[in-house]
Formats: structure tokens, C-alpha cells, sequence
């Protein structure tokens, strides 16, 4: 974005404080707009006809360096792109990278609908969702503009994933075109000899398109440029991938080189750039070093800047570090993920049922509620506010202590007297130093739990119901 | 018989009727022309006009459209109707016949001024001591790998041995089994098979919880694993903040001159007496804080001003959290750390070390399935351990982290491997990538 600072866009808002925007004041909007947590439609005045030249200089001023690409249509549209920063901790980075598992069209048809079942349907419980994966590629291997239609055919039928349509044949992907043409697919890709009949269908269908140009930067750009003159910037770049050795190297350096400009203010590369650790199948026989080289090259482009990616192995020891490594990069550092501080019930708990205390930091919370549901636990879990910190690093840091977790308890309303027989409270492990506090403070019985929340459920059977005074 | 007419003929017949602009023409509703001055035109004559002239009105307000001019609110306006339907926009895509020439630039960072300090660990017999080979980390100009400064050491791997048997994932132990219960044979293997460059000796037996090892006894281990390897070693305590200065201080003592990395000074325990028997001994000094940047440079200052450490004597370990389970902020912590370095921040510009090991912590590296039934399969976790422990550091190395300590041969190989590669010493056979798409696979 063009501005950085507050002030910067208050000059261009209404300047009432009407509060429409759910801010106080158009500087508190101002400011968020600037860290881009509001969107400026968000301000209602704003759209008014009389402030319409003032909104379209804002809305330019605002546009991420890099240009928003979306890609499929309906409830699963991905977006890729829309970054201004070249390190997460300057703001955040947005639109997680894409990763597409590829299917090709000489595929037995019952293989590749099971295929595509698979990669629809994988999933992995962290806190509180569950990662998925997002897109089809779907490979030309038989470069039969026909067989490619009735593959791409099939996966439409079978998903509602946005698709990656991959041949370097015009008539096979306008084939692929006519089969998903109301899915918005992403066309791969044009390259130095099909670019003229690619950049057709490209605009004729009006869908984005990948450029590629392996190793060649300069082609790279001038790809883009002829493409946004011929009418389209809905383009996604592929400096190329290569699987090993120096040239790994090389395309690393591409990568980072790109997005440089891209941040520094270099419009005709300003785009979401593919990375294709599918290539390394290419360099790898055995399937065990072929899954394990391609997760490593995911990585390496997860950080440094691939926003969309083609991948094969669909090895859970491949998927879910993947899937961890991208969480990790897109999470926003400037805020921890939480749970609203609550007392939750686990199961169906009754009067009887364990009273157990956590923290409202969303890893720790779901950690320990899957453990306690997946084993059929019935309790209550209370997370008590301690600003989004786990349990051990918030005993260092002062967020949980014996009068926070009573302030906790009050202010959900539970009533250990009252909404339980037997007036006792469970703390996780590593605060067993809060114990003789918390008797204190709470009147209660004070209970110490194992350090980690997997050993509840043999802790609970040898030490619940707690024997009597 | 109706008369057809062509384009090109209107102005002329414009011209008949002596219309010299369209001035005196109206044109209202339901498309009526009135042409004043002009005598009882034929009907028929008068709505082909009419027609020819809206076409024209039509391709008009095309080009008005498309020199920026809101034609249709012209139009709305004047025919007191809403919105106009938009005429079809002419196909405004220039064919293009050649690629527009480009040639791609972009600037080096300007603000990386400052080199991150080298550190060498282990001495040879030249240097008083009796390791075969010194490794050297730090020396940095620049983020690693990029193309801004040559990076000009490559990461190192130490591999962790521990003075007793201790729990550890299934995947892990079965490399181990024959010589978890001697040390020395322990650091052999991991250096000879699995291509450690380092040894780190753990001596976690001396923590008053768990065995309560003597200094002298644990300083023994220490001099048996300096005897078994010949590469430089690390040496670390139990973490135990009252029990580590004194082991640290025996060990250092028994390996004087070796220049082996005392792990670990921290804010949370004696750190001057550490940081004085790496003085006396001639070791070098692990800084180890918690995820946290103020914590670093708060340590490291102490370090160098207090105990008076000199700057090729200190390497940071701003701590590892596995993937999943903050790695986040882990990653971030380093990187921050890396570029306050290079930007100048002299109480950062130190190499680093992870404690990469800490990735075996996440339930993802050693449960043998899912707790969670809606999960999908998660697969063999023989695989899906040292992939967790690959990741995780290579993360780090791209934050900027130098060394690894490590746990399992895979995770090493392959971690060694890419971290190389980035770095630009593996040779590997070309790859022709240009038609991937049609890979048999
Ligand atoms: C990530 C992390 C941070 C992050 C915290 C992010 C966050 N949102 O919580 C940041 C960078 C902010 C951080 C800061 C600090 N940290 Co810190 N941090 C860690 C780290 C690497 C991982 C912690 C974690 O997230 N674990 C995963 C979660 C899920 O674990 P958990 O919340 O404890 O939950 C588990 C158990 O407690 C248990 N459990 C949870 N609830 C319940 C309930 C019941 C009833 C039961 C029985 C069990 C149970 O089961 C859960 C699953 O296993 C650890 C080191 C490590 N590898 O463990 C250090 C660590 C926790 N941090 C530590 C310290 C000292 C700090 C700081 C004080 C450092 C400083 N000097 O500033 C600050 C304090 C910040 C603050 N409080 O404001 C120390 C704590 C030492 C101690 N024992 O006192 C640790 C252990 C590092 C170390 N080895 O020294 N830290
Ligand atoms: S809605 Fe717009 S005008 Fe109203 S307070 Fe928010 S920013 Fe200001």
C-alpha cells in the first residue's frame, strides 16, 4: 500500500465520527485501514456519491504491492497475493499460500475421482478448525485435447475445489476451458512459444492465468507487461521451479527477487508467484526421498514466498507438515489466537463432573479439549483470560495467577458451591505452584493435574471423584 | 418500394437536405426524426435515417466511452430513462504480435551494513586443543542464502548424546538402542554414521531430580566423549538452574582448550560463573533466552559488559518451538533478531543455534495416529517424525539460524542437504523442468 500511516488516510474519510464503521472515531478507522484489519467499504459514508473521488484515490492508495489474484468460484474461492511486506512481523502476510495436488487426464477414471476425493476431504483438527487443502491441477499427460475435456470433466462433477487446468497445448486447455468454464480456473500456463493463443483464451474466458518462464526473469516481465496491455492483469507468475542443486538455489534467489521488486514498488511484476515442487518427482525415484524432497522444497517456498503451489504427494507425512508450515507463516504475529475466556462444558457434564481450569490461548485450550472429548471425558473446562498464553509461559508472565483464575470463575457466572458436589477445581500441571494460593483465594478444594493434558484421562480414572476429607 | 441505405451515404444525404449540422436534428421517444426546414420526407426513408443515425449516436458514445467520457449518463439524462444498458464494449485487447521488451532489475538491501560476528568452535593441536577440524559459523552479511552478500559459512549439525538413557520417540530410540548406555559410543556413531559435524553431551543425569550425577563424575563423560570423537562437542547441563553452574564449570575445566560451546548461560541461573569458566578455559558461551528479543539483547550485554565475554565468544539460542507448537513465533523471533543484526544493533549480531531437537515435543513427530477420530489418517509416524524435525529447522535456517542440535539421522541428512543446497555447495545434475506437466510420476 501506497501510505503508512493513520493521518495519512483520515485526510481522505468524511471526517464525521458517525460511527457506521464500528470505530469511534474515522482516526480509529483510520488506523485500522492502515493495518488492514477494516476494509474501507466498511465506512458507509464513504460510498455516498459526493465522496466518490475521494474513496477511489483512498481505495488506490490502500491497494496491496502486490495484486489479489482469485482463482474458482462460490464458497471454496481461493485468493492468492495481496501482500505489502517482505517479513510477516512488519504486518502480517495475507492469502495463505494454495497448495493444488495434481490429477492428469490418463488417470483411470475411478482412481482419479478417488484421488480427488482424497484431497477434498483431507483434514486436520488445529486449534479449533481443521487445516485443509484447497485445489485440483489437473496435468495434460496425454496432450489429447479431448481425453483433457473429460478429465477435467470429471473433477468438476466430483468437486467444488477451484482447479489448476495444466497443459502448454492451447486446444487442450481451451478444452479444459470448455469443461470448467464457469469455475473461474486458473490456466497453466503460457509460455514463450504459446503466449499469444494463451493470452486469447485467457481473455476470452476471462480467467487468470500463470505465466512461465523458467530461470528467465526478463521474459518473466515481459510476459506480464505484453499481458497487461493486452487487457488482462489476472496473471500469476512462474519463475520455474527446478528441484536441485544450484539451480534450486537459482530459483530461490528468483523468488526472493521477485517479490523485492514486486514490495518495492515494481507494478509489471507485482503479482502472486507459483512454485511447482511437484519437479521434485523429476529428481527422485524412490516415492518415500521423492515426498520427502518435494515437503522440504513446499517449505522453503511457504516462507519465502510462493502464494500458490503444485504439488503430488499426498502422504499425510507430507500434507500435515505442509499444512503446520503455512499455518505458521500466515498466522497473524500480532495477535495470539483465542478462545473467548469461558467456562466450556466437554461432553454432557453433570454436578459430579471434573472442574478444570486452562487458559484462553487457543493451542492450549483445543489441545486439552481434544483430549478430554476424544476420550468420552464429560467435565467442565474453564479458560481463563490470560491475554491468548499458554499455561507455562503465562505462570512465568504473570497472566495466570491464583486471583486471576478466581476473577475467571466469578465472572462466568459458575458457582462451584452451588453447580457442583464437590467443590473442587483441577489445574493443569504446570502451575502446581498456584496451588496453596488458589486454595486460598477460592475457599476450594485445589487439585494438580499431570503437565500434559494427554495423561488426563489415567489421571482422572485413578484420582476422580476425589476422596473425602 | 423501401429504399435501403449505407452509412457512407447519410452525410450526403444530410447534404441534400441541406442540413449543415445536426443542430436542427432531435431526436425524441420512440425515434421520430424531424429535420426542419425539410419538406414531407418519406416515412420509410425517415426511420431508416433515424436508425442510421442512432447507430452512429451508438459508435459516438462508444468512442466518447472510451476517450473517458460517461456516455451513458448522457443518454439516461437525456432520455429522462435509468440506466442505459451498457453497449457492447468493442473489443478493446490491441493485438499484440511480439513480447514488449523488459528487462527485469531489482536493488540490493542498502540498510544490511553490519557483518554478524564469526565464531569458531573446537581448536586443533595448533590452537591447544585436539579437535581434527574447527567449524566456523556467523560472518553474515545478509539474510541467509540470498543474493544480496555469499553466505560465507554453511549451517552445522550437532547431534545430541545424553550421559544416561532417556525417553525418546520411537523413531528416534531405534537408532540408539545399542549404545544408549555409554556415551562415547554414542557420539562415535552419530559422527561416523550419520555424518554429524558436532557432538552435543547432555549431562542431564546431574539434575537433583533425576540422578544427582556429581560435577566430577558428569566431567568424566565429558573427557570419554572428547577421547571417542575428534570433532568439536557442545556441552550441556540439565537445565537444572542451581546444579548447571557447577557441572558447566567442571566440564569446562576438564576440557580446557577444546573451545567447546557451554550450554547454556540464561537470565534464570548464575550466568557470570559460566561465562567465567568459558573465560578460564577457553570455551565459548551458548546465550540463551526465551523467545523473547529484549531478553536476548538483555543477556547478551551482560555477557560482554559484566563478565566481559568477548563478541567472537557468544552464540545465541533465542529457542526453538516445534512446528505447531510456535513455530510462529520462534521463526519471527530469529528473523527479527537476524535483521536487527544486520541493520546494526550490535547486542544481536551474534550466530545462533536451535535447539532443533524440540520438534520430537510435538504430538505430530511420535503419536502413533490421531487422537482425534475426524482427523484423516495421519499416516506411519516413522515418516512423519524426522519430516516434523526437517521442518522445523529448516524453518529456522531461513530465519537465520546457523547450527542445528539434532536427534534423528534422517532429519540430519536431509536437513543438511537442503540447507547446503540453498546455500550453494551441492552439485546435482540438471534438471530440464520446461515440460514438467507431462512427468511421468
Ligand atoms: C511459545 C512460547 C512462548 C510464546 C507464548 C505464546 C503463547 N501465546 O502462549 C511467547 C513468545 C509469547 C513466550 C513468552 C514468554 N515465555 Co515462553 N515459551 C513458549 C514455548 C516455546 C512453548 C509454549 C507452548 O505454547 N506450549 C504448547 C501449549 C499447548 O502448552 P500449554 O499451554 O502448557 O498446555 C499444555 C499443558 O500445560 C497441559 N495443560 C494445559 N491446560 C491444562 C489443564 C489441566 C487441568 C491439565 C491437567 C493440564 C493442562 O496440557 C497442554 C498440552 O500439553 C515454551 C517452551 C516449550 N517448548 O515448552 C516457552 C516457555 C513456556 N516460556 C517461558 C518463559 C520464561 C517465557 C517468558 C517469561 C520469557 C520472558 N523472559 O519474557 C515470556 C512470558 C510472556 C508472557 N507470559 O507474557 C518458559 C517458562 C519457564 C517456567 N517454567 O517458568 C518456557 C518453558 C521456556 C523455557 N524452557 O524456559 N513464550
Ligand atoms: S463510518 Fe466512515 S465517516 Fe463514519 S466514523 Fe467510520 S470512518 Fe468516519
Amino acid at each position: 500500500m501506497k501510505i503508512n500511516s493513520p493521518l495519512e488516510a483520515y485526510k481522505f474519510l468524511p471526517a464525521t465520527n458517525c460511527g457506521e464503521c464500528g470505530e469511534p472515531t474515522c482516526m480509529a478507522f483510520a488506523a485500522h485501514l492502515i493495518d488492514r484489519s477494516h476494509k474501507l467499504t466498511d465506512c458507509t459514508p464513504i460510498l455516498e456519491p459526493k465522496f466518490k473521488k475521494k474513496y477511489e484515490e483512498l481505495d488506490a492508495l490502500l491497494a496491496p504491492e502486490i495484486r489479489e489474484i482469485v482463482i474458482g468460484v462460490g464458497e471454496k474461492v481461493a485468493k492468492i497475493g495481496g501482500d505489502d511486506v517482505l517479513y510477516r512481523h512488519k504486518l502480517t502476510f495475507f492469502n495463505q499460500t494454495q497448495y493444488a495436488y495434481d490429477v492428469w487426464d490418463t488417470m483411470d477414471e475411478k482412481d482419479l475421482v478417488e484421488r480427488v476425493n482424497y484431497i477434498q476431504d483431507f483434514k486436520k483438527f488445529y486449534v479449533g478448525n481443521f487445516l485443509t487443502v484447497d485445489m485440483v491441477a489437473i496435468r495434460c499427460t496425454s496432450n489429447d485435447p479431448k481425453k483433457f475435456g473429460a478429465a477435467v470433466k470429471k473433477v468438476v462433477e466430483t468437486t467444488d475445489l477451484p482447479l489448476i487446468l495444466c497443459s502448454f497445448n492451447p486446444e487442450v486447455l481451451k478444452a479444459g476451458l470448455e469443461a470448467s468454464k464457469d469455475r473461474n480456473p486458473l490456466l497453466y500456463a503460457a509460455n514463450k512459444d504459446n503466449w499469444k493463443e494463451v493470452a486469447e483464451l485467457a481473455l476470452e474466458y476471462d480467467v487468470p492465468v500463470t505465466l512461465f518462464a523458467p530461470n528467465d526473469l526478463d521474459l518473466l516481465k515481459s510476459m506480464a507487461k505484453t499481458f497487461a496491455a493486452m487487457g488482462t492483469e489476472k496473471l500469476v507468475l512462474d519463475p520455474g521451479t527446478f528441484p536441485t542443486g544450484k539451480q534450486l538455489k537459482q530459483t530461490f534467489t528468483n523468488f526472493v527477487k521477485v517479490r523485492r521488486a514486486g514490495i518495492d514498488g515494481d507494478r509489471d511484476i507485482a503479482y502472486p508467484i507459483m512454485a511447482v515442487p511437484f519437479t521434485a518427482w523429476m529428481a527422485h525415484d524412490d516415492p518415500v526421498s521423492a515426498s520427502y524432497w518435494e515437503t522440504v522444497v513446499a517449505s522453503v517456498f511457504t516462507i519465502k514466498y510462493g502464494d500458490i503451489m503444485i504439488l503430488h504427494s499426498t502422504e499425510p507425512y507430507a500434507m500435515l507438515p505442509e499444512l503446520h508450515i503455512r499455518d505458521t507463516i500466515y498466522t497473524d504475529p500480532r495477535k495470539p489466537v483465542t478462545v473467548d475466556p469461558a467456562m466450556y462444558k466437554v461432553g454432557e457434564p453433570t454436578a459430579d463432573s471434573p472442574v478444570l481450569v486452562t487458559t484462553n490461548f487457543a493451542l492450549t485450550y483445543y489441545t486439552v479439549e481434544s483430549d478430554l472429548a476424544s476420550n468420552k471425558i464429560d467435565c467442565f473446562l474453564w479458560a481463563i483470560d490470560t491475554d491468548g498464553i499458554g499455561v507455562e509461559a503465562a505462570v512465568a508472565g504473570g497472566q495466570l495467577t491464583a486471583a486471576k483464575i478466581k476473577k475467571g470463575i466469578e465472572e462466568s457466572g459458575f458457582d462451584l458451591k452451588k453447580d457442583t458436589t464437590h467443590n473442587t477445581i483441577i489445574l493443569p500441571g504446570l502451575c502446581a505452584r498456584l496451588q496453596g494460593d488458589m486454595e486460598d483465594e477460592s475457599g476450594a478444594n485445589v487439585m494438580v493435574g499431570p503437565a500434559d493434558s494427554g495423561r488426563l484421562p489415567g489421571w482422572l480414572e485413578k484420582n476422580w471423584p476425589p476422596q473425602k476429607k | 418500394m423501401t429504399k435501403k441505405m449505407k452509412l457512407s451515404q447519410l452525410s450526403d444525404m444530410l447534404q441534400d437536405l441541406d442540413v449543415e449540422s445536426l443542430e436542427g436534428v432531435t431526436i425524441e421517444g420512440d425515434i421520430e426524426l424531424n429535420i426542419t426546414g425539410g419538406g414531407g420526407l418519406n416515412p420509410a426513408l425517415a426511420y431508416a435515417l433515424g436508425s442510421e443515425i442512432s447507430q452512429i449516436s451508438l459508435h459516438m458514445a462508444n468512442i466518447g466511452r472510451m476517450l473517458g467520457f460517461p456516455a451513458e449518463q448522457l443518454f439516461a439524462s437525456a432520455f429522462g430513462m435509468g440506466e442505459m444498458p451498457q453497449p457492447q464494449a468493442l473489443p478493446t485487447s490491441p493485438k499484440i504480435q511480439e513480447l514488449l521488451a523488459s528487462k527485469f532489475e531489482v536493488s540490493k538491501v542498502d540498510n544490511w551494513k553490519n557483518p554478524i560476528q564469526e565464531v569458531t568452535l573446537g581448536a586443533t593441536s595448533g590452537d591447544g586443543g585436539s579437535r581434527k577440524n574447527t567449524v566456523t559459523i556467523g560472518g553474515e552479511n545478509a539474510l541467509p542464502y540470498y543474493f544480496d552478500a555469499e553466505m560465507p559459512h554453511r549451517n552445522y549439525v550437532t547431534m545430541d548424546v545424553f550421559d544416561m538413557p532417556i525417553g525418546m520417540a520411537k523413531s528416534v530410540k531405534g537408532n540408539y538402542e545399542d549404545v544408549i548406555n555409554d556415551p562415547a559410543e554414542w557420539a562415535k556413531k552419530v559422527v561416523r554414521e550419520f555424518n554429524a559435524d558436532m557432538v552435543t553431551i547432555h549431562l542431564i543425569s546431574t539434575d537433583p531430580l533425576i540422578n544427582d550425577t556429581s560435577a566430577k563424575e558428569a566431567a568424566k563423560v565429558v573427557e570419554d566423549v572428547l577421547q571417542a570423537v575428534d570433532v568439536p562437542i557442545v556441552i550441556g547441563g540439565s537445565g537444572n538452574p542451581e546444579k548447571d553452574p557447577e557441572v558447566l564449570e567442571k566440564a569446562a575445566e576438564v576440557a580446557e582448550g577444546e573451545r567447546v560451546l557451554l550450554a547454556s548461560a540464561s537470565l534464570n541461573l548464575d550466568y557470570a560463573r559460566i561465562a567465567k569458566a568459558a573465560m578460564d578455559y577457553g570455551h565459548v558461551v551458548l546465550s540463551w533466552t526465551q523467545l523473547e528479543i529484549n531478553a536476548q539483547k538483555e543477556l547478551n550485554r551482560k555477557l560482554m559488559k559484566q563478565c566481559n565475554v568477548p563478541r567472537d565468544r557468544i552464540i545465541m539460542d533465542p529457542t526453538t518451538a516445534a512446528l505447531g507448537y510456535g513455530l510462529d513465533y520462534a521463526y519471527t523471533n530469529m528473523e527479527r533478531i537476524r535483521l536487527a543484526g544486520l541493520m546494526g544493533d550490535d547486542e544481536l549480531t551474534f550466530p545462533m543455534s536451535s535447539g532443533t531437537t524440540n520438534a520430537w515435543g510435538a504430538r505430530e513427530a511420535w503419536m502413533v495416529s490421531s487422537p482425534l477420530k475426524q482427523d484423516s489418517d495421519w499416516g506411519p509416524r516413522e515418516y512423519r517424525g524426522p519430516i516434523w524435525e526437517i521442518v522445523t529447522g529448516l524453518a529456522l535456517s531461513l530465519a537465520g539460524n546457523d547450527m542445528f542440535m539434532m536427534m534423528h539421522p534422517t532429519s540430519v541428512q536431509v536437513l543438511k542437504e537442503i540447507t547446503q543446497t540453498l546455500y550453494g555447495s551441492i552439485e546435482s545434475e540438471e534438471i530440464d523442468i520446461t515440460n514438467w506437466i507431462g512427468a511421468e510420476v
